[in-house]
């Protein structure tokens, strides 16, 4: 007993030690080269230089934003796998993504953005994912059982309507609206206000906390729903207020970031097979993992071919999905993988 | 100890159990047989809250076990299952799942007194010297030793076992039996098990409850519910019904098509 909580004590360390180098590295590259070395004295010096604006108003609200995203998204992601019991379950296979993109393509159409910029988006993006949640939501508790199996495929059916109804408006909008919903549905950490990043960031930590309570729940999830009532356990309960957490961090991440796509996915599966099936290690680990991964993608998105910057969801996705791939051509992992 | 009174339920408009009366009492060795479909899985899942109850209350130790929350529950009742999750955990991590109803709201891991409660529980099974062996890396013999060690650890009053031994073979299904046996005789565990094999049955409860379509046939001692003309009534099949040497019980031998025929020549 005492080996697994050293365990643990390693394992979050490394992710720590892994989300504070990406952060540094995040914050050192960028077109206006500044060294390690000099952080620390521009931060002293205080306000007013250049340095000083480009480190703490332009790259540090991107690190605390990817931070917030990315931890955020696995946290939801892990959530979600557990709860389901399937590994291919992400946070945007309820169609919480879907209905996102559909509040932020009605809202650019109608230009409504034009009357509230700044505001209008997230906020059209967060009252779409509510609304699909809400819909899932409501078609199930109508029924007196809350299956999983039908909650998952309601979500998916749900996905397929609203990303069917982006698609009509995508066909039916002018050249520069079509060019902001795509832009929107890349996903990009770019240039939200801070009360966004804050808001982002208070959701993203205080899920992390409540999650933190299901930990041991969630275990005896994963051996099944009836096993779990035998440990007594109220699993409607469970379900419902876990599907509620993993909705509002999808929800706002959405909102706020557009699609970033794989993190939840990915990261989540990936730590699974590094630490193990156990939540009260896996909820953090993933947290951590998730938000360095996702800073680290967002470093490269607006460094690679700079001063042009990429959607940060194609470089999770390029990025993740060959690490991935390559971890689990490796035998040695792939038995460990075969596991969890 | 559990009292069913009058219990109709089913699952949606399909009535599994029509108006059950059934009383076991503490300490008792109680099997539950009966043909595929009678309703025998059914009982344990209305015990434990799976199903609710159409009519009739279940009573554990003279409360409605519906007043109960799951988390009483579980600490009144453990439950070794026919369904076997292959689990990516090791034995130790399985069996100490079986504390989940004693932890409070703010704890997260582990007691010593969990974890001391957990080790007595695979010593009594024989399950220590395998403790860090991955539970989908063990045979179905060790996994069934492995529920049962889980079962303990919730130290339960009572331990509902749905079919522990199938899939076994005789060695396993008698070190099965035995250890639940050993459990009822020395701690006064209370023990109810869904059995498909007659003579096991006969072998090892001390009362016997012989359900048919949903209703209880007959109950009590072996060799009074496991006569020729209950059998084959119950179970609409040829028998031989002779008594075990050794212990005195019953013993159910079963008839081929093709000795029958022979026979009626």
């Amino acid at each position: 007993m005492k080996k697994k909580t050293t365990n643990w004590f390693f394992s979050i360390s490394a992710a720590i030690i892994f989300l504070l180098t990406a952060c540094i590295i995040s914050l050192v590259s960028g077109s206006a080269g500044i060294p390690v070395s000099k952080i620390i004295s521009i931060f002293l010096e205080g306000k007013g230089t250049a340095e000083y604006s480009i480190l703490f108003d332009i790259r540090l609200p991107r690190i605390i934003l990817g931070f917030a995203i990315g931890g955020g998204l696995s946290l939801a992601g892990v959530i979600l796998q557990g709860m389901f019991r399937n590994p291919l379950v992400e946070p945007y296979t309820l169609g919480i993504s879907g209905g996102a993109a559909l509040g932020v393509s009605l809202c650019i159409i109608l230009k409504l953005n034009q009357f509230l910029p700044n505001v209008a988006l997230p906020l059209s993006g967060f009252f779409g994912s509510c609304l699909v949640v809400l819909a899932v939501f409501f078609l199930h508790t109508q029924k007196r059982v809350f299956t999983v199996e039908g909650l998952l495929l309601t979500g998916v059916m749900v996905s397929f309507i609203s990303s069917s109804l982006v698609m009509l408006i995508l066909s039916i909008s002018r050249t520069e609206e079509l060019h902001s919903i795509v832009f929107w549905i890349m996903g990009s950490l770019a240039e939200p206000s801070w009360a966004f990043i804050i808001t982002v960031f208070v959701v993203s930590l205080l899920c992390l906390l409540l999650s933190y309570f299901f930990s041991l729940h969630m275990n005896a999830l994963s051996l099944g729903e009836e096993e779990a009532i035998h440990l007594g356990i109220n699993t409607e309960r469970m379900k419902k207020q876990l599907l509620l957490i993993a909705s509002l961090l999808t929800g706002i991440s959405v909102s706020v970031a557009g699609l970033i796509g794989f993190v939840g996915l990915i990261v989540p599966h990936f730590v699974r097979i590094l630490v193990g099936y156990d939540h009260r290690a896996l909820i953090i680990i993933s947290f951590f993992c998730g938000a360095g991964f996702l800073i680290f993608c967002d470093t490269i998105a607006r460094t690679i071919i700079s001063p042009i910057e990429l959607p940060v969801g194609v470089i999770t996705g390029i990025l993740g999905g060959s690490i991935f791939v390559y971890i689990l051509s490796r035998k040695s992992f792939f038995k460990a993988g075969d596991r969890s | 100890m559990i009292r069913i009174d009058h219990l109709t339920c089913g699952y949606g408009s399909k009535i599994v159990l029509d108006n059950i009366t059934l009383e076991i009492h503490k300490g008792e060795f109680v099997g539950i047989i009966g043909p595929n479909g009678s309703g025998k899985t059914t009982i344990m899942r209305a015990i434990t809250r799976l199903i609710k109850p159409i009519t009739g209350t279940i009573y554990l130790e003279g409360i409605n076990v519906s007043s109960l929350d799951y988390k009483e529950l579980a600490q009144k009742i453990a439950v070794v299952s026919q369904n076997f999750p292959v689990m990516a955990m090791s034995v130790r991590e399985f069996v100490l799942l079986g504390r989940i109803p004693y932890y409070n709201k703010f704890q997260f891991l582990e007691s010593e007194k969990d974890l001391a409660i957990a080790e007595n529980a695979m010593v009594m099974t024989d399950m220590i010297k395998l403790e860090d062996s991955y539970m989908s890396e063990m045979s179905s013999g060790e996994v069934q030793l492995a529920f049962i060690a889980r079962a303990i650890t919730q130290e339960p009053s009572l331990l509902l076992l749905d079919e522990p031994t199938a899939h076994l073979d005789i060695t396993h299904q008698v070190g099965v039996l035995d250890l639940i046996k050993r459990l009822n005789r020395q701690y006064g565990l209370t023990v109810l098990i869904v059995l498909h094999d007659l003579n096991l049955a006969s072998e090892y409860c001390d009362r016997l409850v012989l359900m048919n379509q949903g209703q209880i046939e007959n109950t009590g001692r072996p060799e009074e519910v496991l006569t020729y003309g209950n059998i084959e009534k119950v179970y609409n099949t040829v028998v031989v019904v002779e008594k075990n040497p050794i212990s005195g019980k019953p013993f159910v031998l079963v008839v081929s098509e093709e000795v029958k025929r022979k026979c009626e020549r």
